[in-house]
């Protein structure tokens, strides 16, 4: 697995792509002790294993933020090793694990129970991201100068938002003396509640409640305006609206420190999916309108989304056979991740460089990891695909405990062939 | 070297620091020294107010303060009576203004009052009489312990201009931390603030001196290191996690002791909650710690005061 000593590899032939510097060239890749060691052109092969990789791209390893999975507490759900090979299919190396568990991520001791356990059982990285407040109640802080410590690399109340106003402010303001990164969804509670898809005409006809665009617009105005007067960075956790987008892009013109990421959902489906009553693409944030589609997509190569993520929700089958205001929102995405997103590249909606680069340079930068580029010395998380194998999207045949995708049945085109971390290889669709 | 008339603290109240030049303080400081020596006498007693009512008003609990004020007013042969106000009839809903239109009518000559609203010394002074003494109001001032904490460093450096004083913890809801800011900086300390964003008034910043978020570096250089309560309200609340996170990053130990001077000198206004904002290995190091220090400084600074506006009255 990851943590074993990895043999030399040479892959060779691949069109490498690295977001972060712009290179795009076919070249070989040459792995030792887990790290890339040389890049170049016919590099010389001795007798260390060589991968063919004529006709594939080679990537840096995706890095998703904030994927939920049910350990401890929901382990028939999601467990960490479910999760870690799900990853791996996808071509995800490192995955940031939601506090929402059960017991929640809120101290210390849970921090390091989850990075433990992920090495022990997880083939990819797992880096856990540590409750906001306590209990995830929204009203008492967490310890996060300690969690941090212990690893957690953000700080967040998952999907539920902050709706206090002062305890937002106090987060921040507390966060910036620890230099802690706080992420919050951002939709107002109030104005959603009830709500089961995006408010509008097509809502009004299905007859189901709405959450209005103006929900996620409000609370984005709100925690950008907190981290203007704290002077702390906040990231916005998973946009679905354009008009959240260009409050975003506003401030990020006037150098405020805010992020923001978007699911690979929202950029490739809309609220029509939800059809006739598909619970399957109930999702938290709602999927929105066609026009907010292309907006966020918009957003991508202006650098206003830094990350375009899963949002991996494992839900059983139990919680999606309900009548749809009844169902759980969420799905599943670790393994659908990469396709979802070449299915831009495949429509001309996005260049293929773009997309990387908010897969993997662009969360890497934002957590401060030394992952998602490709240069000599740099850990050896990649990810080898092919653009345009079409495939089928077969819920059954997804790695993880849960099947709940939106994808299901979906033509899809672009697969992962093989995943890296530290150099092993800890996936491998032809093995 | 003759004095004008402004060169002596008069009065006619102690409502705060604010307001006060450096000769006045010095003033207050230099009476006070005299009265430390008087203290550590067999026979403590003078006569100065013999005749005068000083009355202790005290809208919130105190132990060191209230009996530090008594027995500067005993010694000095007032008499004095502690208003006890649970028994009082602010308890049967009497405004804090008819309070003082009655406390008047009984002719006090030295009013202390402490209340829990910012502000309220001032407006009691509008109503009576005589003196009023600022015993803590709300989070704005404490002119007495900042008086005291300026004695006590006096006692140790001479001058107090160019020595480094961080102040760490609970800024933004301390009185005290206010009186001494202004105090300090009076004097020509250098002072600077390290506390969670959270404890830290917004403005901070603004106020002309350094602030820091973390103690290594707040301590670099330091003569002296004065550790404010953290009132237990504040230990879970949205502005601290918790005791153990706080101890943690703000608590004084003596590893982040080692980032100051050498020898560094540490206060705290009392009363200290162990393990939270101070390790007891700081506290009770009779080394470097003044704290019981500033308590015998308290009680020669309260002296000094009511001495200074008994004279100013008459």
């Amino acid at each position: 697995m990851k943590g074993a000593k990895a043999e030399p590899v040479i892959i060779t032939g691949a069109r490498v792509i690295d977001p972060a510097s712009g290179r795009d060239e076919i070249l070989d890749v040459r792995i030792e002790n887990g790290r890339i060691c040389e890049i170049g052109v016919s590099l010389q092969k001795d007798d260390v294993q060589n991968i063919d990789a004529t006709g594939l791209i080679l990537a840096p390893g995706l890095v998703d933020l904030l994927v939920k999975t049910g350990e401890p507490g929901a382990e028939a759900r999601e467990t960490l090793r479910s999760a870690g090979k799900a990853a791996a299919a996808g071509g995800v190396t490192t995955l940031v694990v939601s506090p929402q568990t059960d017991p929640v991520i809120d101290d210390p001791a849970m921090v390091d129970f989850i990075k433990r356990r992920g090495r022990k059982r997880a083939a990819v990285h797992i880096l856990p991201a540590g409750g906001l407040t306590r209990g995830l109640k929204g009203e008492l802080l967490a310890e996060i100068g300690l969690m941090k410590e212990a690893g957690a690399v953000l700080f967040t109340n998952g999907d539920h938002p902050i709706g206090n106003a002062a305890i937002m402010r106090n987060a921040l303001t507390y966060a910036g003396g620890m230099d802690a990164l706080i992420s919050n969804r951002p939709i107002e509670p109030r104005l959603s509640a009830n709500g089961v898809m995006n408010a509008g005409d097509f809502a009004s006809r299905l007859g189901l409640g709405g959450i209005p665009a103006v929900a996620e617009r409000i609370m984005v105005e709100r925690d950008v305006a907190l981290a203007e007067v704290s002077g702390t960075r906040v990231l916005i956790d998973q946009l679905s609206t354009g008009a959240a987008l260009d409050v975003v892009r506003q401030a990020k013109g006037r150098g405020v420190k805010v992020h923001c990421t978007v699911s690979v959902h929202h950029l490739t489906l809309n609220e029509l999916d939800v059809g006739d009553y598909r619970t399957f693409a109930r999702l938290s944030p709602p999927l929105r309108s066609e026009s907010d589609r292309l907006a966020l997509i918009a957003g991508i190569p202006d650098g206003t989304i830094d990350a375009v993520v899963s949002g991996h929700d494992p839900r059983p089958a139990e919680e999606k056979r309900l009548p749809f205001s009844e169902s759980s929102p969420g799905a599943v995405g670790l393994e659908t991740l990469l396709s979802g997103a070449l299915s831009l590249v495949h429509n001309n909606e996005i260049s293929l460089r773009d997309m990387l680069f908010v897969l993997s340079a662009g969360p890497a930068k934002m957590l401060g990891l030394s992952c998602g580029k490709i240069e000599p010395g740099v850990t050896a998380d990649l990810v080898l695909f092919d653009q345009d194998k079409p495939w089928v999207c077969d819920a059954n045949k997804l790695r993880s405990k849960s099947k709940n995708t939106p994808y299901d049945g979906r033509r899809m085109q672009g697969r992962v062939v093989m995943t890296f971390v530290n150099g092993n290889c800890v996936f491998n669709r032809q093995a | 070297m003759t004095k004008s008339y402004k060169d002596t603290f008069t009065g006619p109240h102690l409502l705060g620091i604010a307001g006060l030049n450096r000769l006045e303080v010095e003033s207050l400081l230099d009476r006070a020294e005299g009265f430390v020596a008087l203290n550590r006498r067999r026979d403590k007693h003078l006569d100065i107010l013999k005749g005068r009512t000083l009355v202790n008003l005290f809208f919130e609990p105190s132990t060191r303060t209230q009996s530090s004020f008594e027995l500067a007013g005993k010694r000095l042969g007032a008499d004095v009576i502690n208003m006890a106000i649970k028994t009082s009839s602010v308890a049967k809903g009497e405004t804090l203004i008819d309070t003082a239109v009655t406390l008047n009518a009984m002719h006090p000559d030295l009013l202390v009052v402490r209340h829990s609203a910012s502000g309220a010394a001032a407006l009691l002074s509008q109503k009576v009489d005589c003196a009023v003494i600022n015993a803590g109001d709300g989070t704005h001032e404490h002119p007495t312990q900042a008086l005291l904490d300026a004695l006590t460093l006096r006692a140790h450096f001479g001058d107090l201009a160019g020595i480094r004083i961080a102040i760490c913890g609970d800024v933004v809801h301390s009185r005290v931390a206010r009186s001494d800011i202004t105090l300090l900086t009076l004097m020509g300390a250098e002072v600077r603030l390290c506390a969670p964003p959270t404890l830290l008034p917004a403005s901070a910043a603004e106020w002309g001196i350094e602030v820091f978020h973390n103690m290594g570096e707040a301590l670099d250089g330091c003569d002296v290191v004065m550790v404010l309560r953290l009132q237990n309200e504040r230990m879970t609340s949205a502005c601290v996690p918790s005791t153990r996170e706080y101890f943690r990053y703000y608590g004084l130990d003596r590893a982040k002791l080692s980032n100051a001077k050498k020898g560094a000198l540490v206060m705290h206004p009392g009363p200290m909650n162990r393990g939270v904002e101070i390790d007891s290995e700081v506290a009770d190091d009779p080394a470097i710690s003044l704290i019981t220090e500033q308590v015998e400084s308290g009680v020669a600074v309260r002296m000094a005061v009511l001495a200074a506006l008994a004279e100013g009255e008459a």
